[in-house]
């Protein structure tokens, strides 16, 4: 499965549009955690818990989003978004969304790898 | 009575005058740690277009990210207060929200290169707020498409 954030991949042809794929997360803080970084705001800086739990909340999004792709048939998601949003004080929404794609490599001998150029 | 008022209005103020003290610190060693990579990660390029320059022979595409949470200290926190009522910008904030994305940005390029790719289009960064009624506390996220011979 390739997830790429740009519209068309360079070397592949889309040769099947399937529609919208996407998958979100909603994680919430641990108490615990949340306090040290209380801790942690008074001198600011990285907070490396919230990092975590963050970077964490988008792999399980995009996970989820490749498996609804995947159930989709297809193999490959482009144009991939990441839009996130705190619901309460405590919890933080990502979501990951883009279109679900069949892809195919560009035969080598007329694969101009730049149309533009 | 007295000493609780006393504690009332010390204590805030020994918090701010740390949060100053180590927050700058902090800042200054951060910076120093972000120039330094810069340097070593100089060489992986990174374009926001969402085509690859020409003369570039990638061909395997994934998707590459890297985010960090920063926050704000007790000082900024409370210079910014002040600086609501008149207006103007904000260096405090302005440096916190560079950091961020420089990090962020340095974080994409370590992870391209654990890829064994050293040329990165279609970025882009989103940032949000994640938690922090008063003092805020910024997620940073750059993310984009990392190309392979």
């Amino acid at each position: 499965m390739i997830v790429s954030n740009l519209e068309t991949l360079p070397g592949q042809q889309v040769v099947k549009h399937l529609g919208l794929a996407q998958g979100s997360t909603v994680k919430a803080k641990h108490v615990g955690k949340d306090f040290l970084a209380g801790l942690k705001n008074i001198v600011g800086g990285e907070l490396k818990a919230y990092t975590e739990l963050m970077q964490d909340a988008r792999e399980e999004a995009v996970r989820r989003m490749v498996a609804e792709a995947t159930s989709m048939g297809a193999n490959a998601v482009l144009n991939v978004r990441f839009a996130s949003t705190s619901i309460t004080m405590g919890a933080a929404e990502i979501l990951a969304y883009g279109s679900a794609v069949v892809v195919q490599p560009l035969p080598v001998s007329s694969a101009p790898a730049h149309p533009q150029a | 009575m007295e000493w609780l008022n006393l504690a009332q209005f010390v204590l805030p103020l020994i918090l701010v005058l740390v949060g100053w003290v180590v927050g700058r610190i902090l800042e200054r060693r951060h910076y120093a740690s972000i120039r330094q990579r810069e340097k070593e990660l100089a060489h992986v390029l990174v374009f926001s277009t969402r085509l690859p320059p020409p003369q570039s022979s990638g061909q395997r595409s994934s998707l590459v990210t890297g985010s960090v949470v920063v926050s704000s200290d007790y000082f900024k926190t409370f210079i910014s207060g002040l600086r609501n009522l008149v207006g103007g910008n904000f260096k405090g904030y302005e440096t916190l929200m560079e950091r961020g994305r420089r990090e962020a940005l340095l974080r994409l390029k370590a992870d391209a290169l654990a890829q064994g790719s050293t040329l990165v289009i279609g970025l882009r960064f989103e940032s949000s707020r994640i938690a922090g009624s008063q003092t805020p506390c910024m997620e940073v996220l750059a993310y984009g498409t990392a190309l392979k011979a």
